[in-house]
């Protein structure tokens, strides 16, 4: 075997990594700097720590009503997500042989291929004449949608795991429920974990379902609340990349803990 | 027995019930819509094939699939490129390993609007800045406030963004090859181009094929990015398809007229995705 390290390579991408670095970079330092400091050369490190920009920002963004908006849209999703499209997949998959079951599958599956901007119209339409132009008329859409790609993953997983172990399961005398949660959902936890990071991240970031859905502003999300700020004070970079460090900051937070479970993750879910 | 497939249906058929109400339902309306020529309110009368006869009259919607085209080709073919190359430096004996995949899947993490608008301030304010400095007329100006140009801004902010989920399946598929074939070849005197074509890239088809084909998908789809960098400006050079939809129909009272747009729009991401898979499951094969 040979154990020697590719220096040319492993120079070349820790030069190719100054691309994404380089931009995060920028971020930083001009959300920390002053419009003064802003004339001088970019790539320089601001010469003193102000923090006036973040807290001016969190004012005009409304910052912390829109993070709690975007994490109580984010945790819902996640835990109603995992939970009731795990259900719905093991249902489809142990009953595939059934015509209804399958159909019920392709019928799912089929609908990642339509775009939203077909839907989008009407969708506006509907959601707001049943009153569910809100965080949990978002919720409800995001789960509901979400059925497409999971049942998608999902019931390639559960198609590879052995019907022995439920059946082991019900001559013990557990029930279709009892077999689902106490065996098949613990056997799920790698999709699991996938799907909800897939979820978790597309929640998250999402900016076109919000931006057409949501009418009231205090219900803004991250995204879109640094879409209505970048549009009406656009002049200010060092204020308006404070809010955008401080709507990126969570998610890069988690992911320096977390990388190796969300790497691994992502890899899981692509290659069913 | 019966008992369990009733505990399957009480399952299925809600799952089925909300799906239809809050997914086929609009895709029906839209398509219903389509035929008449409804602004979103008021009343509305059926017009037939009117809408679509219109969008492939109109310039605007023209220039729209013509630019959006053209951004996911390219961009497609860059992200693959990219992807596969990091993939490739990612899966060989690196120092460092861990913090480099780290770092070039963070973009992944990122929202595309906010990465957008960062960008958007990099093409406006540093590059040119750098371009001054150093004497370099290209880059000296804001490529986004040219409307030949701007598109290419756009390209960069969504490879730059897209890469990272690439090199992700990229990796998942290099990762399952076993090094004994490399060892073999290379006793055989394989270069590292012969490797490439011989053992690589067939071992790795099926996952070029799904890169492909969601890279092209997720293209044509392309919004948030344009929405943060040129708004579809300058003109009207960097609309794309979903932008005139979604401002057409709410800002323009053109709801009809471009749900029509809409069913054709849906009808091409189709047939693209459909080709694409044919034509490269039937290279897969070949290999």
């Amino acid at each position: 075997m040979n154990k020697k390290t590719n220096w040319p390579v492993t120079t070349l991408l820790i030069l190719g990594s100054l691309l994404i670095l380089l931009p995060l970079y920028l971020t930083i330092t001009i959300a920390i700097k002053t419009p003064q400091e802003m004339a001088g050369n970019l790539l320089s490190l601001p010469k003193s720590w102000s923090f006036d920009n973040f807290t001016q920002a969190i004012e005009m963004t409304n910052f912390f009503s829109a993070l709690g908006n975007t994490v109580f849209i984010t945790f819902f999703v996640v835990i109603f997500t995992v939970l009731t499209n795990s259900l719905v997949a093991y249902a489809i998959a142990r009953n595939m042989h059934k015509k209804f079951y399958k159909l019920l599958f392709y019928y799912f599956v089929s609908a990642m291929f339509i775009p939203f901007p077909i839907i989008m119209l009407p969708l506006v339409k509907q959601t707001s004449a049943w009153g569910m132009d809100n965080l949990v008329g978002l919720i409800i859409l995001y789960v509901v949608f979400n059925l497409s790609f999971n049942t998608f993953i999902y019931v390639g997983y559960i198609r590879s795991i052995p019907k022995e172990l439920e059946e082991a399961a019900v001559i013990d005398g557990a029930s279709t429920w009892g077999v689902f949660w106490k065996v098949i959902f613990p056997l799920l936890a790698p999709m699991n974990a996938t799907v909800a990071i897939i979820t978790c991240l597309g929640a998250w970031n999402d900016f076109m379902l919000p931006l057409v859905l949501l009418s009231d502003r205090d219900m803004a999300t991250l995204p879109l609340v640094q879409y209505i700020f970048q549009s009406q004070f656009s002049t200010d970079y060092n204020l308006a990349f404070a809010s955008y460090l401080m709507a990126l900051a969570p998610m890069i937070i988690v992911y320096i803990f977390a990388q190796k479970w969300i790497i691994s993750g992502v890899m899981k879910g692509s290659i069913k | 027995m019966k008992k369990k497939n009733s505990v399957f249906l009480t399952i299925a058929i809600p799952a089925l019930l909300l799906f239809f109400i809050f997914h086929t339902y609009p895709t029906l309306q839209g398509i219903f819509y389509s035929f008449t020529d409804w602004k979103g309110y008021g009343n509305w009368d059926f017009v037939g094939l009117k809408n679509y006869l219109n969008v492939f009259k109109d310039d605007r919607a023209l220039d729209a699939y013509g630019f959006t085209f053209k951004f996911a080709i390219i961009s497609t073919i860059l992200v693959n490129i990219f992807s596969l190359l990091v993939a490739m430096g990612l899966n060989s004996k690196i120092k460092f390993q861990k913090t480099l995949r780290a770092i070039y899947f963070l973009p992944y993490i990122l929202s595309i609007l906010i990465v957008g608008f960062i960008f958007s301030f990099i093409f406006t304010h540093f590059l040119p800045g750098i371009g001054e400095s150093l004497g370099i007329e290209a880059l000296s100006k804001n490529i986004l406030g040219d409307p030949k140009l701007a598109w290419i801004g756009i390209v960069v902010v969504a490879v730059w963004q897209s890469v990272a989920f690439n090199t992700i399946l990229y990796l998942a598929g290099l990762v399952t090859i076993s090094e004994d074939l490399y060892e073999a070849a290379s006793i055989d005197g394989a270069g590292i181009w012969t490797k490439f074509w011989k053992i690589t890239f067939p071992l790795i088809a099926p996952f070029f094929t799904i890169n492909m084909v969601l890279a092209m998908k997720g293209f044509l789809m392309v919004f948030d990015q344009i929405v943060a960098l040129t708004g579809g400006g300058p003109g009207k050079s960097t609309e794309s398809i979903s932008l005139l939809i979604y401002r057409g129909g709410f800002e323009g009272g053109e709801f009809a007229y471009q749900s029509a747009n809409a069913v054709i729009y849906f009808v091409v991401i189709v047939i693209i995705s459909v080709v694409q898979l044919k034509f490269l499951e039937k290279r897969e094969a070949e290999n």
